[in-house]
């Protein structure tokens, strides 16, 4: 199954690719809904003959949280904003989008020196595992919006996700519940962040936040 | 060289300006007309090398020459393109780089006509088909580097017939985004939606009409039926392509590969009907996206060597 396994990683990086490229925050919203849904689905790929109720089971909740909550809580945060799109990011989006190809360069670069891939079922788990990290973290730093940057950690998170599946191939469901857990309480307090935020100063801008020290 | 070769070229030179008509007809029938004729562009063709050209005072030789190096240009870039699984006429090693500018060639004398001509709208025009092919062209030249590392050779030619179901077994994705990536550069290089809008009558918004305005009679029919074998050319590559999936040979190959000429200009029909034209600011995001598929695709590939 490593055939259906590299199209879902390579549909990962597209959909990192789109992230850097798109200023709409619904579409951004929605793209990330996408990727969350693909992560969801690497389990149950890399698996393959032998797959496990359990493993359905977490594929199924991946896809739940991922997929369907997390969009529903970020669009629920926006719902009030008069915010529709990203109109001046730290970076440009073209340079973003540049700046995406340059760090799956150096993924790519960085896993073949580590060689963790041994006991992951394809090769390029871990350096789409890196590139989405690098992603995430881009998205952070190079985005003004506080939805975009929620989004960035959704895309850390999906990526560190891809590299735990690479590292080890057997999490017990404890742990990988736990870790969704986690996730989904971050976002949830990161929704109402953005809600009162935007309540408060009629935007959800974090750039302008340094000026509240008082 | 064979005979199956130059039938392969004399298709293309007959056919090229029948995809015009199947595209205005798909987009005639997307609107609920019927359409201009099916052979409307060798109505115009026939209509233009009839009258006699107008030539303004303040053009110079470059604007007269144009017409004939554009078209000179793209009748190298389709000899050295194979159609179908037929050999090209003109197939050496390293042909590529001569079929991507022996394209730039017919680009340049589009452009220093268009500026030749004083007009301040095709220097407007001329300038946007600069920039948006110099970030076109090297999602076309990664895109094709895939293509040769996977054909074992650097010639169309050998490329296309080294490629086959064993290559997109082992590398589906690198080649499916280099397909995509040619696609979006032949939707650019074409002035097609949603980079340019062929039927567009605002000079402020064109790009490959607005450099074009001042030609006219067989200067105009030149570079028509130059514009219709870059049509012709660019999508060649992307039909070829795809092809590579199945392993008909020989004549059904060739059907095949008409079919499939006749099904892009239909999907182009159906892409200028669904989208809008982008904001010309949108436009080199799209270009580095499908350079980014293209580099993504040569990562994929390459990835053993790294």
């Amino acid at each position: 199954m490593t055939g259906l396994l590299d199209a879902i990683l390579v549909m990962l990086i597209l959909t990192s690719f789109l992230l850097l490229g798109s200023s709409r925050l619904g579409a951004c919203i929605r793209i990330g809904a996408l990727q969350g849904i693909m992560v969801g689905l690497i389990p149950v790929a890399a698996s393959g003959a032998d797959i496990t109720a359990r493993i359905l089971a977490i594929g199924a909740a991946i896809i739940g949280l991922k997929g369907f909550v997390f969009p529903r809580l970020l669009t629920w945060a926006l719902r009030d904003s008069d915010t529709s799109s990203e109109l001046k990011p730290f970076v440009g989006y073209t340079a973003s989008l540049l700046a995406g190809i340059a760090s799956l360069v150096a993924s790519f670069w960085l896993a073949s020196k580590l060689d963790l891939a041994a006991g992951a079922s394809s090769q390029l788990v871990v350096p789409v595992a890196f590139s989405m990290m690098m992603t995430g973290l881009f998205l952070i730093v190079a985005r003004r919006l506080a939805v975009n940057q929620v989004i960035g950690y959704l895309v850390i998170e999906n990526g560190i996700y891809v590299f735990g599946l690479a590292v080890a191939r057997d999490v017990p469901v404890l742990v990988e519940l736990g870790v969704l857990m986690d996730v989904f309480v971050a976002v949830f307090v990161m929704g109402i962040a953005i809600y009162r935020i935007n309540r408060e100063f009629d935007h959800i801008d974090s750039d302008q936040l340094t000026t509240l020290r008082g | 060289m064979s005979a199956s070769s130059i039938v392969s070229v004399m298709l293309g030179l007959i056919l090229a300006p029948l995809l015009f008509g199947v595209i205005n007809r798909t987009k005639a029938w997307f609107a609920g007309r019927r359409g201009q004729p099916l052979l409307q562009t060798y109505h115009d063709l026939m209509k233009l090398l009839r009258k006699g050209a107008v030539y303004s005072r303040t053009t110079t030789l470059v604007f007269r020459l144009a017409p004939a190096v554009e078209l000179a240009a793209i009748l190298l870039a389709l000899a050295i393109l194979p159609a179908g699984g037929v050999p090209a006429v003109l197939a050496f090693s390293g042909d590529i780089v001569l079929f991507i500018y022996a394209l730039g060639l017919m680009r340049f004398f589009t452009v220093a006509a268009a500026l030749d001509t004083g007009s301040s709208f095709e220097g407007m025009g001329a300038s946007r088909e600069v920039y948006f092919s110099a970030l076109a062209e090297p999602a076309a030249f990664i895109g094709l580097a895939v293509l040769v590392r996977l054909g074992g050779g650097a010639s169309l030619s050998v490329m296309f017939s080294g490629i086959g179901k064993a290559a997109w077994l082992a590398a589906g994705p690198a080649l499916a985004l280099v397909a995509v990536a040619l696609l979006i550069v032949f939707l650019a290089e074409n002035a097609r939606i949603p980079v340019d809008d062929p039927n567009t009558h605002l000079e402020l918004t064109m790009i490959h009409e607005v450099m074009i305005l001042d030609f006219s009679g067989p200067d105009l029919a030149l570079i028509l039926y130059a514009t219709s074998l870059k049509l012709w050319v660019l999508g060649a590559l992307i039909v070829n392509l795809v092809l590579t999936l199945t392993d008909w040979t020989g004549m059904s190959r060739m059907a095949a590969f008409m079919a499939g000429m006749m099904i892009l200009a239909v999907l182009v029909g159906i892409i200028e009907s669904v989208m809008a034209r982008m904001r010309l600011l949108k436009v080199p995001q799209l270009l580095i996206g499908a350079g980014a598929l293209s580099a993504l695709a040569l990562i994929l590939v390459m990835r053993s060597a790294l």
